[in-house]
């Protein structure tokens, strides 16, 4: 079957889509957007999270078919998300929230250069790697994508709510001490960005 | 072979970041890691690739009868179907230390999920379903499942004939290798004990559970050669391994490490490589596989369950007297690293204490269990779990602090190991108890804090919402452990870094090329600032490990920052002597300083020790670029005597201590741990921020083993019962605690920078903390891991 959607703003179209394809398998395979990914395909990692239509969702357990029409961002969406919605609202960490409608029409500009240090990145991206909470990093686009929903929602999270919000992301490596740290910092720097423009 | 690719690529850093050692630069990774863009093992595509899939026995022991590929090779986009008999030569079987594994079984499958047959289709369901219509005819077998079993009069063989070069000193072919230890006289020290405990523990098969599946994609060559492309720890033993059943020379199977999602000894062996390359081989293709998690607990081996009886003596005044102990390590149906394990239970089952006299026997069995190797800890885990709890017990039954009875008894440098071998660098071992046992308590009743009914989410159980605080108690509990670094027992252990100097654009910069295997834990971070500090550069290019440049050894044993740090640095300071040579040869005459002075790179300039700049870099290398590559080795080791276990066997040692606090629902059996406190030495932190990470995930794994993690064989079939991240269960982020790092750097003056290996410390006394955690909560025994809701309720 052939299956069309919107992803990080742009319309992608999938031919020849075998109908137990997961969204996951689509993107990775089919739309050379490996940044989801794939360590246990069964919903139970978080390592695939995905906006769907704003929603934070496994990306393994949709059914491509279910995305016909819809608008998705990934991990390689995120910095233009996040940048996006700071310009609409002033807030880069995403602190003071999109409406579902927002994330809906959300467009990307075009893609940032890929040569590491310059790349513009979005306040959790740039957190992440500040706090040292990347090790293997194969956890890290799912924590983000989750995190950022997170701090887009509740813009000064207590530990408790980071725990709670970040409870479908399994971490091997870290220990989860310096991803809480990442999200602290985020949200820390957003406060003193929203504090400097007097808003 | 033409066509799109996506591969791994160089890594640059610089003009952000210029520090170098003991600095917390951040990772050169860490953009792509962010973005998307890092290119794991399983993000591996090529033009016109196709897709492996490896069908898997479905039971545990059985004589294969038949196999029937013919419907598998009818099915429409099928390129390959392959069994033994396809295999292209002689060699058939692999294995790290013994070749006792087969790539594709050969008339008997020996453990649940052992790869039978092969297949490569257009599309990874239609590789699945072809595979499902494989017909296998087994007739079973009676299986070997623990001692008894293995060791019963009528016992059969897991592997008959053997001819490996533990064979002559077993006392049965189902058992891997022995090592016992011998020193003092055990029986004659025991006559002076006071007092003397005895217990019989349980270690559960812990399984690596590292994020990113086994994968990778092999691309054939022009010249007949593989081009392999794939997640590991270690490039240069797969090579080992795969060349010769492939039959090829090494040097046409060239492997690059892509994107490693994690590793924790679990990437030691083979797993996909060689599948991928016969069938990309036979089909002239590209064949990428990539294991789902099902797959992936039947693809690696796993920590080695352990049943562990100790005896300890002490006098009344606290003093160890003497110890016994008796290891049985079930090493499944393969060897893979159960020589190893062995040699490691056996030489650090005393722990870090003195006791002078003792009796000590580590085996490894073969059974039909699934095959067990490396993971983080490495046969120290399971002891230290044991002997600390006879630690504890010692020090009730003597009425003593078991902070104190510990301190009484560490070990120190200059204290001789039961094998001989004396502790000839710090053991801070009672300073790490005092440092964990200062540090604050959280308060207690935090659950409270918000002052507004209970946060249930700080209580066991959590958002279950199964208690506001009635039945729950709290408790405290410690434990320190020893960690050897580096591989021993005689094992020629070297790492070889190729550096490279030039001028770019006018800017001095270095190109580090290893082999090392990056799996997450940080060595390029620490390659590039060590590049920087020895050669004044800011800008470093890490260059993908690949087989082109000799082998780093294994990212494994908390060897790589001593290792291929060590040649990393070894090598700079060779390229350095280079760049200060020609600067002799080309200024030497115009400043007295270039033969008198000790020189140094700094900022892209020769320096003297004062600081006066004698040259730019770019004006001594005028365009010409200093290249070379070098191995560099610790300082030998050798085996264990195998009557005694005496000998000089290893490398250097780790050490880390943990104090946990512990709330359990004592009525439902629900465990919250509300912190683990680590102190450890690490000799010298070459990057803080990545040490303290290091030492946080070892710890985490500690605690899931601790309370949650096993894989479940089942005793009667030995099959898996729990392959799946829904019944195997890792800590959470919500099941994880605050854990504070108080960090050491007490010296080795054997090591580069005098650092200590750091990465599996932290792992060994972080369980045995735990259990003393609940033990004290709920004043039980414990003596089996993980702990679970019925052994805390008696249901």
């Amino acid at each position: 079957m052939r299956v069309t959607f919107t992803v990080n703003g742009r319309k992608q179209e999938a031919d020849d889509v075998w109908e137990g394809e997961s969204l996951l398998y689509v993107l990775r395979e089919r739309m050379g957007l490996p940044g989801s990914k794939n360590a246990c395909e069964q919903g139970e990692c978080g390592s695939c999270t995905v906006r769907l239509d704003g929603v934070p969702v496994c990306s393994c357990l949709v059914a491509a078919g279910q995305v016909e029409g819809r608008e998705v961002v990934t991990v390689e969406g995120l910095a233009d998300f996040a940048k996006q919605r700071a310009e609409k609202s002033g807030c880069a960490s995403g602190a003071c929230g999109t409406s579902l409608q927002e994330a809906q029409q959300w467009q990307s500009k075009p893609a940032d250069s890929q040569t590491g240090e310059n790349t513009d990145l979005s306040p959790i991206q740039q957190a992440f790697i500040d706090a040292g909470a990347v090790q293997c990093g194969f956890c890290t686009p799912g924590l983000l994508v989750a995190a950022d929903e997170l701090l887009e929602r509740n813009d000064s999270p207590s530990d408790a709510d980071i725990r709670e919000a970040l409870s479908g992301n399994l971490c091997r490596c870290t220990g989860y001490e310096k991803i809480l740290d990442a999200v602290r910092l985020a949200a820390a720097r957003g406060e003193n960005q929203t504090a400097g423009q007097g808003a | 072979m033409a066509g799109a690719t996506r591969t791994p690529t160089n890594l640059t850093q610089g003009g952000k970041t210029d520090a170098g050692i003991g600095a917390s630069t951040l990772r050169p990774d860490g953009t792509l890691k962010v973005t998307g863009e890092f290119a794991y093992s399983s993000d591996m595509w090529h033009e016109d690739m196709l897709w492996g899939f490896t069908l898997r026995s479905t039971t545990a022991h059985a004589e294969i009868v038949s196999i029937d590929t013919s419907e598998a090779l009818k099915t429409s986009g099928v390129y390959a179907v392959l069994t033994y008999d396809d295999l292209p030569t002689d060699v058939k079987n692999y294995g790290l230390e013994i070749q006792d594994t087969p790539v594709l079984a050969h008339g008997k499958v020996r453990h649940h999920g052992e790869p039978v047959a092969l297949v490569a289709a257009d599309h990874p369901e239609t590789a699945r379903r072809a595979a499902a219509k494989i017909k296998i005819e087994y007739r079973e077998l009676p299986v070997i499942t623990d001692e008894a079993s293995a060791l019963a009069e009528d016992a059969i063989l897991v592997h008959e004939g053997r001819d490996d070069h533990h064979i002559g000193h077993v006392p049965h072919p189902n058992i891997v290798h022995r090592q016992p230890i011998i020193r003092g006289n055990a029986d004659e020290a025991a006559k002076k004990a006071d007092v003397i405990v005895s217990g019989e523990y349980v270690f559960g098969m812990q399984d690596q559970a590292f994020l990113g599946p086994e994968s990778g994609l092999a691309v054939p060559g022009e010249d007949g050669g593989v081009d392999l492309y794939v997640a590991t720890q270690w490039l240069h033993s797969d090579l080992k391994q795969i060349a010769p059943v492939l039959g090829l020379p090494e040097e046409k199977v060239r492997m690059t490490l892509s994107g490693v999602g994690g590793a924790f000894g679990g990437r030691e062996d083979i797993s996909m490589q060689i599948h991928a390359c016969l069938l990309a081989l036979r089909t002239n293709k590209p064949v990428k596989i990539v294991y789902n998690r099902f797959e992936s607990f039947f693809g690696h081996v796993h920590r080695h369950p352990a049943k562990l009886w100790y005896e300890h003596g002490a006098t009344k005044d606290g003093k160890l007297t003497h110890m016994k102990c008796r290891i049985v390590l079930d090493g499944g149906a393969y060897a893979s690293a159960s020589p190893a394990v062995v040699g490691n239970a056996s030489s650090l089952s005393v722990g870090p204490y003195v006791v002078d006299d003792v009796e000590i026997e580590a085996i490894a069995l073969y059974s039909n269990n699934p095959p067990c190797g490396a993971m983080r800890g490495f046969g120290a885990v399971q002891a230290c779990f044991a002997y600390e709890a006879q630690m504890d017990k010692l020090a009730k039954k003597l009425g003593l602090d078991p902070v104190a009875f510990r301190q009484l008894n560490a070990m120190e440098q200059g204290t001789i190991m039961p094998t001989g071998q004396p502790v000839d660098s710090p053991a801070p071992v009672a300073e790490l108890l005092r440092r964990i046992k200062a540090m604050p308590l959280p308060p207690e009743q935090q659950w409270l804090a918000a002052g507004e009914g209970a946060d249930v989410r700080a209580l066991p159980g959590g958002l279950s919402n199964t208690t506001h605080g009635e039945g729950v108690v709290r408790g405290i509990g410690y434990a320190v452990g020893i960690k050897n670094v580096g591989f021993s027992e005689g094992f020629d252990d070297y790492s070889t870094a190729r550096v490279r100097m030039e001028v770019i654009g006018g800017v001095p910069v270095a190109t580090v090329h290893t082999a090392m295997a990056e799996v997450g834990q940080g060595g390029i971070t620490v390659h590039a600032q060590i590049a920087r500090t020895e050669l004044g550069v800011e800008q470093v290019t890490i260059h993908p490990a690949d087989t082109q440049v000799g082998s780093a050894g294994s990212t494994s044993a908390s060897r790589q920052t001593y290792m291929t740090g060590g040649a990393v640095k070894n090598t700079c300071e060779a390229v350095r002597e280079k760049v200060l040579e020609r600067g002799r040869v080309k200024f030497g005459t115009y400043h007295p300083a270039w033969a008198t002075a000790e020189l140094l790179l700094e900022g892209g300039k020769v320096v003297t020790d004062g600081g006066e700049v004698l040259a730019d870099i770019a004006d001594v290398l005028e365009g010409e670029a200093v290249d070379l590559e070098l191995e560099f080795r610790h300082r030998p080791t050798e085996p264990f005597d195998l009557k005694t276990g005496q000998g000089f066997g290893h490398v250097q040692y780790s050490f880390a201590a943990h104090r946990a606090v512990v709330e359990v629902d004592t009525e439902l059996g629900l465990v919250k741990v509300i912190e683990l406190a680590v102190a450890q030495d690490v000799g010298k932190a070459l990057n803080p921020l990545s040490v303290v990470g290091q030492i946080q995930g070892g710890t985490t794994q500690g605690l899931g083993v601790a309370v949650m993690e096993e894989i479940i064989v089942d005793p009667k079939t030995a099959k898996v019962r729990n392959p799946s991240f829904t019944d195997y269960l890792i800590p959470t982020i919500l099941d994880t605690p605050t854990i504070p790092v108080d960090v050491l750097e007490l010296a080795d003056p054997n090591a580069p920078y005098g650092l200590r290996g750091l990465g599996e410390a932290p792992t060994l006394s972080s369980t045995p903390a735990v259990l003393a955690a609940i033990r004290n909560a709920t004043g039980l025994e414990l003596n089996k891991t993980p702990v679970r809701p019925e052994h805390l309720t008696g249901t």
